[in-house]
């Protein structure tokens, strides 16, 4: 194997690796979604919490291998190479934000726990809820979704 | 630099099957999380929970992830012509034996989750072994795909 199909492979990887993590975080709402009990809540978020590593692997994996087969391979100023840096720029500040509404309903669901207030609450519930979370999370998904679409196509090359 | 001179034509189908690869391993991930945070025998209102969203993982992302994996594997192996070649690499052997396999141990693992968190409902237990024979065929399937992606991805001689 020459050094651009290492490249590549470890590109495609860190992009599987990020697709994933983010039908984890998915699977990880959704399950939370109609939670009230905070230690139920606690829960959950510990199976959400192996989207962490994925997400950070696939982010800077996919943005370094990508970086480096650009200048090996391609032109860095090529549309469809700065479409992709743009789109992977948008998805990291929107999926900070999704992380903050996310890591408040769990930083909350673990201090009720640690009160011994492990009971239905109704303001935990309305965390999970946020309507908020929910379209950000969905618009990161787009995004990543479209990453993928703008790296299989390359539009204008 | 096969992929930088790949026709457009094959686009969709490499979409779809990559796609498909990415939904189907973060389905995987997920339910392995659930599953395995779930040995722990914590509780049976946690055992039924997370038992519930392994199965859930498995039900909504695994096996979508696979039907699609699987339809753009096919699609995009008869746009390459590798139906008309008589010996086919190494890479594409291995991609075959573990959709199929993997996706015969998918299809398992749900199907055990899905009756071992009746079990634990109607049993009120912390821990069914139904969802234990799941997790390792989870872990394996798994593993078997990770294996798979790398060899999707770099193409080994």
């Amino acid at each position: 194997m020459e050094l651009y199909d290492w490249l590549l492979a470890l590109h495609v990887l860190s992009a599987f690796s990020w697709i994933a993590a983010m039908v984890v975080y998915s699977v990880a709402i959704a399950a939370g979604w109609r939670l009230t009990v905070p230690s139920d809540v606690v829960r959950v978020f510990k199976v959400a919490r192996v989207g962490d590593p994925l997400i950070a692997v696939g982010m800077i994996g996919t943005i370094v291998f990508g970086i480096w087969l650009a200048f090996d391979e391609y032109e860095i100023w090529d549309g469809w190479i700065i479409a992709a840096l743009v789109l992977w720029l948008v998805a990291a500040a929107i999926g900070g934000q999704v992380g903050k509404v996310y890591n408040g309903a769990r930083n909350r669901a673990k201090a009720l726990v640690d009160e011994g207030r492990d009971t239905s609450s109704p303001e935990l519930s309305a965390m999970l809820r946020s309507r908020r979370g929910l379209v950000l999370h969905s618009l990161s998904f787009l995004i990543v979704l479209a990453l993928l679409v703008v790296m299989i196509y390359r539009p204008g090359t | 630099m096969l992929a930088a001179i790949r026709p457009d034509s094959w686009n969709l189908p490499l979409l779809v099957h990559v796609l498909g690869a990415s939904i189907l391993v973060g389905g995987l991930v997920a339910a392995l999380a659930s599953q395995v945070v779930g040995w722990a025998r914590e509780s049976a209102t946690g055992a039924l929970q997370l038992a519930r969203v392994g199965f859930y993982a498995l039900l909504l992302a695994a096996v979508p992830g696979w039907i699609l994996m699987r339809v753009g594997a096919d699609w995009i192996w008869r746009e390459e012509g590798w139906d008309d070649v008589d010996s086919e690499p190494a890479w594409l052997g291995i991609g075959w034996i573990t959709s199929e396999a993997g996706g015969l141990l998918v299809l398992v693992a749900t199907i055990l989750t899905g009756l071992g968190a009746r079990r634990l409902r109607q049993s009120g237990s912390t821990a069914s072994t139904l969802v234990r024979v799941a997790t390792v065929l989870t872990a394996i399937a798994l593993i078997a795909y990770v294996v798979t992606m790398w060899a999707m991805a770099a193409k080994p001689d």
